[in-house]
C-alpha cells in the first residue's frame, strides 16, 4: 500500500496541482482574465445571492395556448368552408371546441373533408407518431373541432422555445452582462439577470406580449353608446392605459401589425419635446399603411399594444414614407422600453410571472463576506484541532484538506458551475467530513499498532482497512447529494453541487494524496513507532 | 509534543445494555417530536407557502418600527409579519399569499414599495406564486423519499438486509427528531431546510455505516463471540474516531452558525442539531443495538458467505 513508483507520485501531485490551480483564473482581475488563452477562461460563476440580481420564472399558460388555438381554428374553419362554398351557421367556440352547423345535408361530407384538412400531425408533417393535433367529430349536421391535449402540449413547448428567443432579444437590449435564460420543465422559462437591481423593469419587459397593431377607430357611434348598447359587428371597445381609462370603439380589422415593423427607436418629438418611439415598416407594411391612410384621411386610427390603446391620432394626410411615430406621454424609459419590445417582436402567448427573487448588491456583498469569514474560521479551527490531535499526521491531514478545498473550487471553475451561499456551506461541511476520512485512517493505524504490529506494517494495514470504509460511507452520502441535485432547484442545487464534488475530491485525496504524503514521510523518517 | 487524546485507548463501555434506557428515551422523544409537528406545525417559509418576502434596510437609524407597521397595516394585505433583524435598521417583511392567483402576488411588491416610500434600500425581494410553492413542497417530499429509497437499495446490496433496515429505522428517527426540533423552535422551513434534512440523513448514515462496517468485519473474524459483546466491541473500537470526527464537524458547523450570516442561519442551526446531537447518538445507541432485534448473528453472515462461495452445493441440497 505504501509503495509509490516515481511516475505515480508525479501523476498524483500533477493531478492535484492542475485541478487545484484551475481556481486561479477566478481570482484574477477582469483584464488579466480576458488576456488568458481561451482554454483557461473558466471561472466560478457567483450565484445571484452572492452578487445581487434578479431571478424570474415565467410560465406559458396552457389555457392561453388552447384559447389561441381555438381562435385560430375558428378563423381557419370560416376560411375553408367559404373556399369549399359550404353554407353554415353558428360557427362558434363552445367550451374547449369549435362548433359549426352545416345547412345542407349533402354538403356535410365535403365540409368534413375540408375541416379534416385543418388537423395537422403533431410534430410537423414529417413526424411519425400519426397523432393529429385536432379531433374532428360529426353529429348529424353539427361538426365539432377539438384541439387534442397532445396537440396543445406540443404547441406549448413550441411557444416556450419561441418565447425564449424573444426574451433573449429583449434582455440583450438591457445591456447587462451574462443573463441566463433557460427552459424549465415543459412550460416554464427561468430568467436570471445578475446585477440587475430593479426587477420591476425586467417584469415590465417580460410581462408584456407586445402585440402591436394599427386599426381604424369606428366613429359611427361613440364608445359610450357602444358600451351601453351593442357595438357594431366587427368592432370592439378597447380602453387606453391612462387613469381614468378612455374607451375607444375599434375595428377588428388590422391595418398593419407589429410583424411588419423593421425598426423602432426612442427619440424626441421635435415640436412637443416629448419622448416618442419612431418606427419603420417593411415594404409590405409600408404599402398597406399607405393604402389604408390614403383611403381614410380625416378619420382617427388607433395604435394598440396588447389590447390597450396607446394613442388614437387623426390621419391628416396619407403616410407614404413607411415610417411614423408613436406618442403617448411616455417617460424616457418607457419610450426606450417600448422601442425594445417592438424591435424584439411579440411573444406568441402571454407569460405569467410565477416566481421572483431579487437580491440587492449590498446583501450579496455581505453574504460573500460572512461566507468567507465562516470558511476561514471553520478551516482554522479544524486545522488546529487536527494538529493538536495527530501532530505530524495532523499536518498531513490539513494539507490534504486544503488541497481538497482548492480542488473543489477548481472543479467548480472547470464546470462553470455557480457558487451560491448554500454552496459555501457545502464546502465548509466538506471540510468537516473530509477530515473524517483522515481520522478513519489514523485511528485504524493506531489500532493496528496497539495490536502489536510494527510501525510500517500498522500504517500499511491502517490504510488498506480504512479505505473500504471510506468508500462505503462516502458513496451513501454521495447518493443523498445526487438526489438533492436531481430534485432540487435554486439553493438546494447549489448546495448539492459543491457537496457532491466535495465527496468525490475527498475520496480521491484520501486514496492518493494522503497516502502519498504518509508514504513519503515513512521513507524519510523510517519510524520505529507510530507517532499518533 | 504531547498529543491531545479525548478518548482513552481501551474503552469498554457497555453501549448495548444502555439500549434499555436509550430506546424508551428515543421513543418518547419521537412521540414528542411528532406531537410538536402535529400541534405546532412547521413554520413554512414562502418557498412552500407562497407569498412575498422583503428585506428592507433603513439607513442611519431612520427605522421607526411603529411607522413601518402602521404603513403596512393600512395596505390591508391580510397576514403581514414585520420583524426587526440585526441592529442595522433592517426589517424583514413577510406577506401571506394573496387571494387571486399569480398576478395578485406580484402586485404586493409594488404596493409595499409605494407605502414605504423613498429612502429605503431593498436588499432582498422574493415572490413565490401558489403553483410554484405547491410544486416545491411536493418535490421536496418526493426528493426525501427517493433519497431514502436509493440509499436503502445500496445498503441492501452492500450489506445484508438487516443492516439496511436498521440504518433506515435509525435515519427515520433522526428525521423525525429534527422535524420536531424545527417545529418546537419554529425555525423557518424552506428549500434550504430540505437540503439540511437530506444532509443530516446522508451524514447520519455515513456515521452509521462506519460502525456497521466494523460490525461486519468483527462478525467475520469472531464467529463464536456473543452478539452483544461483538456490538459493544465494535462501537468501542470506533469510538475514538466517532468523537474526533464529530468535534471537527461541530467546529465547521459552529463557524457557519456564528459567522455564516443570516441567509443560512436556519440551515446551519438545523444541521448542527441534526448532525451533532441526533446523528451521533443514533448511530451508537439506536442503529447498532437495533441489529440484535433484527437478528444479526455470526450465523446469518456465515450462511450468506456459504451461498456466495458455493451456490451449487446449496442447490444440490434437498
Amino acid at each position: 500500500m505504501l509503495y509509490f513508483s516515481k511516475w505515480k507520485a508525479i501523476a498524483i501531485l500533477a493531478a492535484c496541482a492542475i485541478i487545484g490551480l484551475m481556481i486561479v483564473p477566478s481570482l484574477l482581475s477582469t483584464a488579466a482574465y480576458d488576456s488568458l488563452p481561451g482554454f483557461l477562461q473558466r471561472k466560478i460563476v457567483l450565484g445571484l445571492d452572492l452578487q445581487g440580481g434578479s431571478y424570474i420564472v415565467l410560465q406559458v399558460e396552457q389555457a392561453e395556448v388552447r384559447k389561441g388555438r381555438l381562435e385560430q381554428l375558428r378563423d381557419d374553419a370560416r376560411r375553408v368552408l367559404r373556399d369549399a362554398k359550404v353554407g353554415y351557421s353558428g360557427l362558434n367556440i363552445e367550451g374547449d371546441s369549435v362548433q359549426v352547423r352545416i345547412r345542407e345535408g349533402q354538403d356535410v361530407e365535403s365540409a368534413l373533408t375540408a375541416l379534416r384538412g385543418l388537423a395537422q400531425p403533431i410534430g410537423g408533417p414529417l413526424a411519425t407518431t400519426g397523432q393529429l393535433d385536432t379531433d374532428v367529430a360529426r353529429d348529424g349536421s353539427l361538426i365539432t373541432l377539438t384541439p387534442s391535449s397532445a396537440g396543445v402540449q406540443a404547441r406549448t413547448i413550441q411557444a416556450v422555445s419561441q418565447s425564449i428567443e424573444i426574451i433573449r432579444k429583449r434582455i440583450d437590449q438591457l445591456g447587462t452582462t451574462e443573463p441566463s435564460i433557460q427552459r424549465q420543465g415543459a412550460d416554464r422559462i427561468q430568467v436570471q439577470v445578475p446585477g440587475l437591481q430593479d426587477p420591476s423593469r425586467l417584469k415590465a419587459l417580460l410581462g408584456q406580449t407586445a402585440k402591436l397593431s394599427f386599426r381604424l377607430v369606428d366613429t359611427t357611434m361613440s364608445a359610450q353608446q357602444a358600451l351601453q348598447g351593442r357595438p357594431p359587428a366587427g368592432t370592439q371597445v378597447l380602453t387606453s392605459d391612462g387613469n381614468p381609462p378612455v374607451p375607444y370603439l375599434i375595428e377588428d380589422r388590422v391595418l398593419v401589425a407589429g410583424e411588419d415593423l423593421t425598426d423602432a427607436q426612442p427619440s424626441f418629438d421635435p415640436q412637443t419635446r416629448e419622448p416618442v418611439v419612431t418606427f419603420r415598416f417593411n415594404t409590405n407594411g409600408a404599402r398597406r399603411f399607405a393604402e389604408a391612410t390614403q383611403a381614410n384621411v380625416g378619420r382617427p386610427f388607433a395604435i394598440i399594444l396588447d389590447n390597450k390603446v396607446i394613442s388614437a391620432p387623426v390621419i391628416r394626410e396619407p403616410i407614404l414614407g413607411g415610417s411614423g411615430q408613436i406618442s403617448g406621454s411616455f417617460t424616457v424609459q418607457e419610450a426606450n422600453d417600448l422601442a425594445i419590445l417592438l424591435r424584439a417582436g411579440a411573444l406568441p402567448v402571454p407569460l405569467q410571472v410565477v416566481e421572483e427573487r431579487t437580491v440587492g448588491p449590498g446583501l450579496g456583498a455581505d453574504s460573500i463576506r460572512s461566507g468567507i469569514i465562516a470558511s476561514i474560521v471553520g478551516a482554522v479551527a479544524v486545522a488546529v484541532f487536527m494538529i493538536a490531535t495527530y501532530g505530524v499526521f495532523g499536518v498531513i491531514a490539513v494539507v490534504a484538506v486544503a488541497v481538497n478545498v482548492s480542488m473543489i473550487m477548481g472543479l467548480l471553475a472547470m464546470l462553470g458551475a455557480t457558487l451560491t451561499l448554500p454552496g459555501i456551506a457545502g464546502v465548509v461541511l466538506t471540510v468537516g467530513i473530509a477530515v473524517d476520512s483522515n481520522v478513519l485512517i489514523y485511528e485504524r493505524i493506531r489500532e493496528e499498532a496497539r495490536a502489536g504490529r510494527s510501525a510500517i506494517s500498522a500504517i500499511d494495514a491502517g490504510f488498506s482497512r480504512a479505505l473500504s470504509t471510506i468508500l462505503d460511507s462516502n458513496i451513501t452520502t454521495f447518493i443523498a447529494a445526487a438526489v438533492l441535485f436531481y430534485v432540487g432547484s435554486g439553493p438546494v442545487r447549489g448546495f448539492a453541487i459543491t457537496f457532491g464534488i466535495g465527496i468525490m475530491t475527498t475520496v480521491f485525496t484520501a486514496f492518493t494524496l494522503t497516502r502519498l504524503m504518509v508514504a513519503l514521510w515513512v521513507r524519510w523518517r523510517r519510524p520505529q513507532h507510530v507517532p499518533i | 509534543m504531547r498529543l491531545l487524546r479525548i478518548v482513552p485507548d481501551d474503552t469498554k463501555f457497555d453501549f448495548i445494555r444502555f439500549r434499555r434506557i436509550s430506546f424508551p428515551i428515543s421513543a418518547l422523544l419521537s412521540i414528542l417530536a411528532l406531537g410538536a409537528f402535529l400541534t405546532l406545525g412547521l413554520n413554512f417559509g414562502i418557498d412552500f407557502k407562497g407569498g412575498t418576502l422583503l428585506e428592507v434596510r433603513y439607513a442611519n437609524n431612520t427605522l421607526n418600527m411603529a411607522d413601518v407597521r402602521s404603513k403596512l397595516e393600512a395596505l390591508d394585505l391580510g397576514e403581514v409579519q414585520i420583524q426587526e433583524i440585526g441592529s442595522d435598521g433592517e426589517v424583514l417583511i413577510r406577506v401571506a399569499q394573496q387571494p387571486g392567483g399569480e398576478s395578485a402576488q406580484q402586485a404586493v411588491v409594488g404596493k409595499v414599495k409605494a407605502a414605504l416610500g423613498e429612502g429605503v434600500e431593498y436588499r432582498r425581494v422574493e415572490v413565490v406564486g401558489p403553483r410554484v410553492s405547491q410544486e416545491l413542497l411536493s418535490y421536496g417530499i418526493v426528493g426525501m423519499m427517493l433519497a431514502v429509497l436509493c440509499i436503502l437499495i445500496y445498503l441492501w446490496f452492500r450489506f445484508e438486509w438487516q443492516f439496511a433496515l436498521g440504518a433506515s429505522i435509525a435515519n427515520f428517527h433522526d428525521i423525525v427528531l429534527t422535524i420536531g426540533f424545527m417545529a418546537i423552535f419554529q425555525i423557518d422551513f424552506d428549500l434550504t431546510s430540505v437540503a439540511a434534512l437530506l444532509t443530516i440523513l446522508g451524514y447520519s448514515l455515513n456515521d452509521t455505516i462506519v460502525i456497521y462496517d466494523r460490525i461486519r468485519e468483527m462478525l467475520r473474524r469472531y464467529k463464536k463471540m456473543p452478539t452483544e459483546d461483538l456490538l459493544n466491541q465494535s462501537i468501542n473500537s470506533t469510538l475514538s474516531r466517532s468523537v474526533i470526527t464529530h468535534v471537527t464537524v461541530t467546529l465547521a458547523l459552529l463557524a457557519l452558525v456564528l459567522f455564516g450570516g443570516r441567509a443560512i442561519h436556519s440551515f446551519s442551526i438545523t444541521m448542527l442539531f441534526g448532525v451533532v446531537l441526533v446523528g451521533t447518538y443514533t448511530s451508537i445507541f439506536i442503529a447498532s443495538p437495533l441489529l440484535i432485534y433484527l437478528g444479526v448473528t455470526t450465523r446469518t453472515l456465515a450462511e450468506k458467505e456459504d451461498k456466495t462461495a458455493n451456490p451449487r452445493a446449496e442447490r444440490a441440497a434437498p
